[in-house]
């Protein structure tokens, strides 16, 4: 009964779309204020709905209502609780319930803060965001119902692939999710701003902190899941270059040009257009990535059972918003007018930099990803663009980009003195040579991992320039700096931390050059050399897991006779699947990693060993989590705290909010 | 600066960025590709030896044999041809006999192929899609080998 009801709640979001889909954005053109005030409250209940269907199917996974097929065909009785829990969205018509949970979830948020703009610009973004959740309830009641029930219930389920039992799969769907999904309301925005023509700096405000949440989920997710498959997949590497992981680079990019472009939007009214066009590309390559993942195009870990009718109906949703929204860019763009006017060197020229890189190494991974599929469909030719191409195309792209952060950050608006911007990075320059040479003189090759060791620490130290010159211009006694640090606007601080976190990741990154690799037979009782370690093999263990059999070897590793950790990396045999998974020993030593996969037993009993020790590989996921702090205080500020902004067209109701700027 | 003259800095800024990137994708795209091919495509299609190239097929049950220095040799088939390939380093944990598999390296001549990477499937329901597009065009494939997904 539950799960029935879980499928009639989601038709009856469906309903509500249709309603929204009309009513407000009726009213909002024809300025029927009763219309629009239909708008939130819809909205609210939409999230609701998809919520309750959502708890519907989570029910049936704690249960293991295996009358569902969907639960028979992804869980088992024994499965820990977890994993019945993550195992929902572990399936295809999960992840489809969970992306319209976000949806809607987004609707709602946005529907919460709807008094604080003004009411046709709300009403209508909800409007549209009804159209994009409309199009996959549909998809998902048509094509991926997760409700299915079967005839004759079997007695146990098929279990959840082993690959995603792990709690990764609690953590990465979730947190991209918000991100590839949060990119669908500043495209809703963008639709409803196209329609009512109203495209200014006050537009930029109200959608950028929307822009920063989407961005701060995406950047953790794919950090997330890029983690999970190092310690999961027994490779060692975090980034394969997968069309499955540029599915999800590509937006990203373009959410980080956005990001910039909507700043100059904001301050400088300039960019309207481009930023506008930003909005519509970051949702569609969000879009793109759901085709990409979901129709089976595609074969990876990501895309579930494959379906030919589910591939053509999302192409459908692709193009019938992406065509739509250019569209009307296309009929509006005329009407737009430019705003203020800037010297290529200034703070705007520097964002149009930031963009014009962006924009342009996304371009490079989407020829990567989608080249070899387009050949395939006109020529039958099959080829690989392995992590050569990428590499060639996207470093020389991104060494620029980190060299102008710093330098972006001390340009002032309108016109700026890049001799003196260049003359105030000293010190950051200064600090990356001297470490450069540190790290030549201590881990020596490659010269390029020093070279971008030594670029990372420059942007690290090149972020805080500004902030350090403003802490310091009244002189250095510690009070009066502490005063003046807490008295800079936080979206500074917000800058500086993330942009210091971009410098970490590429810490990180450089550093992978330094990395050792050893693969050995090992018996109990056998040392290994590995960098500055020495790992014991002690013993082989097996064990038995609650749904799995497990073969562990319990390793030490010393560091000049001294013992600095033990880890045992294993192999578990999933007999419910007949597959077998690797779990990678991890060791986390100061900011490296010592990783060791065991690959099958020998028939002589010994065990071949992968090693690898990765010293500051922990930096790439760190410098992420400095990203997603860094957005996350500038989204504290007050002046671009979410709908805090003054409403041109309505004067009462709220308290009048504090004039910005 | 007048307007049309910043917006012909930032159009000239633009093109050259775009140049840059547009000649790195195709200088990459010469040197960094890999086509793939079944063991009988590289007799129809004439694959020169030497060339770099992905393989894909079943391997055959029975053939592999594991040899000293975890060198391994195997012979991979898609029922219309076979390729004996050859293999220093680990295998990947789904590697097994009966299944499809992918190997990356260089054909040295058309029946033996010297491989620097395999890779196999995610599971047992996620067949590499090449090879299962090779093993249709073949008439070879099985469907209840696909067992599991609808």
């Amino acid at each position: 009964m539950i799960v029935e009801t879980g499928h009639y709640a989601l038709v009856l979001a469906f309903a509500l779309c249709l309603v929204q889909m009309v009513v407000p954005l009726w009213g909002s053109l024809t300025g029927d204020r009763t219309l629009m005030a239909v708008a939130a409250p819809v909205s609210l209940m939409q999230f609701a709905l998809v919520a309750l269907s959502f708890a519907a199917l989570t029910y049936a996974y704690l249960v293991s209502d295996f009358s569902v097929l969907n639960v028979i065909e992804n869980s088992h009785s024994q499965k820990p609780l977890i994993y019945k829990i993550s195992g929902v969205w572990g399936n295809h018509e999960g992840s489809m319930l969970l992306w319209v949970l976000t949806l809607s979830l987004f609707g709602a948020l946005v529907a919460l803060r709807a008094k604080r703009m003004p009411e046709d610009l709300a009403a209508t973004a909800l409007s549209i965001q009804s159209w994009v959740l409309g199009a996959f309830l549909l998809f998902i009641l048509l094509t991926s119902n997760p409700f299915a029930r079967v005839g004759a219930p079997p007695m146990e389920g098929r279990d959840l692939n082993p690959l995603l039992q792990d709690p990764g799969l609690a953590i990465h769907p979730p947190l991209l999710y918000l991100g590839y999904v949060g990119l669908s309301i500043t495209f809703s925005f963008a639709a409803a701003a196209l329609i009512h023509g109203r495209i200014d700096a006050q537009w930029a405000r109200w959608v950028r902190p929307w822009t920063l949440i989407a961005w701060m989920f995406l950047t953790v997710g794919i950090s997330m899941g890029s983690y999970w498959a190092y310690y999961t997949l027994g490779w060692g590497g975090f980034w394969f270059w997968d069309p499955v992981e540029n599915a999800s680079l590509m937006p990203w990019l373009a959410a980080t040009a956005l990001l910039h472009s909507a700043l100059v939007m904001e301050k400088r009214d300039a960019l309207k257009i481009w930023t506008i066009l930003l909005a519509i590309l970051a949702f569609s390559l969000s879009l793109l990535g759901a085709f990409l993942v979901r129709s089976g195009v595609l074969t990876s870990v990501h895309s579930f059972a494959n379906d030919p009718q589910r591939g053509v109906f999302i192409l459908a949703i692709l193009v019938f918003f992406i065509g739509g929204s250019l569209s009307l860019f296309a009929f509006r763009v005329q009407s737009l007018k430019q705003g203020g006017i800037f010297a290529p060197i200034s703070r705007e020229g520097a964002l149009v930099f930031n963009n014009l890189l962006l924009t342009t190494s996304c371009a490079t991974v989407f020829v990567g990803t989608l080249y070899p599929l387009a050949l395939e469909a006109v020529t039958g030719d099959k080829i690989s663009v392995g992590p050569p191409f990428f590499n060639l195309t996207f470093a020389p792209l991104f060494v620029p980009l980190f060299l102008a952060i710093p330098i972006g950050q001390l340009l002032a608006w309108k016109r700026g003195d890049i001799l003196g911007a260049v003359q105030r990075l000293a010190f950051a320059v200064g600090m990356a040579v001297v470490a450069g040479l540190i790290l030549a003189f201590a881990r020596g090759e490659p010269v390029l991992s020093v070279l971008f060791a030594g670029l990372a620490v420059y942007v690290i130290v090149g972020a805080f320039i500004e902030t350090w010159g403003r802490m310091t211009a009244g002189g250095y006694s510690p009070a009066l700096m502490w005063r003046r640090a807490i008295g800079l606007p936080l979206s500074q601080w917000g800058a500086a931390i993330a942009h210091a976190g971009a410098g970490v990741t590429l810490f990180g990154l450089a550093a992978t050059g330094w990395g050792v690799e050893r693969i050995v037979g090992m018996k109990p009782g056998d040392n290994v050399n590995l960098g500055p370690y020495t790992v014991t093999l002690e013993d082989v263990e097996r064990r038995k897991g609650p749904n799995y059999v497990e073969t562990a070897a319990h390793m030490t590793i010393r560091e000049g006779g001294v013992v600095v950790g033990k880890l045992d990396p294993s192999r578990k045999f999933y007999a419910h699947r007949s597959m077998t998974t690797t779990e990678a020993g991890l060791r986390t030593i100061e900011l490296g990693q010592v990783h060791i996969v065991i690959p099958e037993q020998n028939s002589d009993g010994s065990l071949d060993v992968r090693l690898y020790w990765k010293p500051y590989v922990t930096l790439i996921w760190i410098g992420s989590i400095f990203m997603f702090l860094g957005g996350g205080v500038s989204l504290a500020d007050r002046r671009l705290r979410i709908g805090y902004a003054r409403r041109p067209r309505q004067p009462k109701g709220q308290p009048a909010p504090a004039p910005a700027e | 600066m007048t307007r049309k003259q910043r917006r012909l800095t930032m159009i000239a800024a633009a093109l050259t960025v775009l140049g840059i990137a547009l000649g790195l994708v195709l200088v990459a795209m010469r040197d960094n590709i890999v086509f793939f091919y079944s063991p009988a495509e590289i007799t129809q299609k004439d694959i020169k030896p030497g060339t770099r190239m992905r393989l894909g097929g079943l391997v055959k049950e029975g053939s592999v044999e594991k040899g000293a220095d975890r060198s391994v040799s195997f012979v991979v088939s898609d029922g219309a041809g076979e390729v004996r390939v050859r293999y220093t380093g680990l295998l990947p944990d789904l590697f097994r006999e009966g299944q499809g598999i992918v190997a990356e390296g260089v054909l040295e001549d058309v029946k033996s192929f010297r491989a620097d990477s395999v890779l196999a499937k995610h599971d047992e329901t996620y067949m590499p899609r090449e090879v299962a597009d090779a093993l249709k065009k073949q008439g070879h494939w099985q469907d209840e080998k696909h067992g599991g997904a609808k």
